[in-house]
C-alpha cells in the first residue's frame, strides 16, 4: 500500500503507555503528539476538546478506541495523525464503548485529504487479528507497520 | 439506496462508517451511494436520503429529520452494520 505512514504518524506523534487521568487528559495528549509531530498547533487540541464537549463522545466509534479529531481550519499544519495508547484506559461517557485504551488524533487540511489513511486505519483496526496486535505494539515502528499492512516480522 | 452517514465534522468518524458501511452493503448485493456530512450539514443532506447513519449520542440530535436514522455503535462491526443496513432495506 503506497501510504506514507513515516510523514503521517512520525515517532513524535505516538505515545505508549501514556498515564491520563481522564478523557480530557488523554485527548490533549493526542492533541499534543499532533503538535510536537508539526501537523497542527495548540489550537487544533483545544477545538478537539470543544468539539467533545459540544456533540458528546460520539468519537469513541469502536470498543476502546477513540478518533479524536476538529475541523479542518488552519490551526493544521500538515495532515496527520497521532497514537496515544493509555497505560489505564479511561472513560468517555459511552454507553457501549467505553473505557478507551487507545486514541488516534486525526488532523486534516480537507475533507479528501485523509482519505488514504482512513481507509487504511479503518482495515487495520475492523481487522481482529490486527487490532490485538495494533493494541499492544510496543514502539511507533511496530504501529506504522501493522496499519501499512505488513504483518510479518 | 442513498445513505448518509453523519458524524460531528464530516471527516473522520463519517468516512470510516461509510467505507465499512460500503462494504456491507456490498455483501447484502443491495447497489447504493453512500456519503457523509457534517452535524450541521446533516439536515440538507437527508433530503433524498434513504437512510441516515451515525452515532447514538448525534442520532438525538438529528430526532426531528426526515430520514430514518439508524444508530451504529461500533463502526469497526461489520457484523452489526450488515444488520443495522438490513433491517433498514427498501421494501420492494
Amino acid at each position: 500500500m503506497a501510504l506514507d505512514l513515516s510523514t503521517a504518524l512520525p515517532d513524535a506523534a505516538v505515545k505508549l503507555g501514556f498515564p491520563a487521568a481522564d478523557w480530557r487528559a488523554a485527548v490533549i495528549a493526542a492533541g499534543d503528539a499532533l503538535v510536537s509531530s508539526g501537523a497542527t498547533t495548540d489550537r487544533y487540541t483545544q477545538e478537539m476538546v470543544a468539539a467533545i464537549d459540544r456533540l458528546g463522545p460520539y468519537i469513541v466509534i469502536a470498543p476502546g478506541i477513540a478518533i479524536a479529531h476538529a475541523r479542518p481550519s488552519d490551526a493544521v499544519l500538515r495532515s496527520g495523525l497521532s497514537w496515544v495508547r493509555l497505560e489505564v484506559p479511561v472513560a468517555f461517557g459511552h454507553a457501549h464503548n467505553d473505557p478507551v485504551g487507545l486514541v488516534i488524533g486525526l488532523a486534516a487540511r480537507d475533507h479528501e485529504d485523509h482519505l488514504e489513511v482512513m481507509s487504511a486505519l479503518a482495515g487495520a483496526l475492523a481487522d481482529r487479528g490486527l487490532s490485538a496486535a495494533l493494541a499492544t505494539a510496543d514502539t511507533p515502528a511496530r504501529v506504522r507497520e501493522l496499519l501499512a499492512g505488513d504483518i510479518g516480522d | 439506496m442513498n445513505v448518509v452517514c453523519v458524524c460531528g465534522m464530516g471527516i473522520g468518524t463519517s468516512i470510516i462508517l461509510k467505507m465499512n458501511a460500503e462494504k456491507a452493503l456490498g455483501r447484502l448485493g443491495v447497489p447504493a451511494t453512500v456519503t457523509t456530512s457534517d452535524i450541521s450539514a446533516a439536515r440538507g443532506a437527508a433530503q433524498g436520503a434513504d437512510l441516515i447513519l451515525t452515532s447514538a449520542e448525534l442520532a438525538e440530535k438529528l430526532a426531528d429529520i426526515s430520514a430514518p436514522v439508524a444508530v451504529v455503535n461500533n463502526f469497526m462491526d461489520a457484523t452489526e452494520i450488515e444488520t443495522v443496513l438490513s433491517d433498514h432495506l427498501p421494501r420492494s
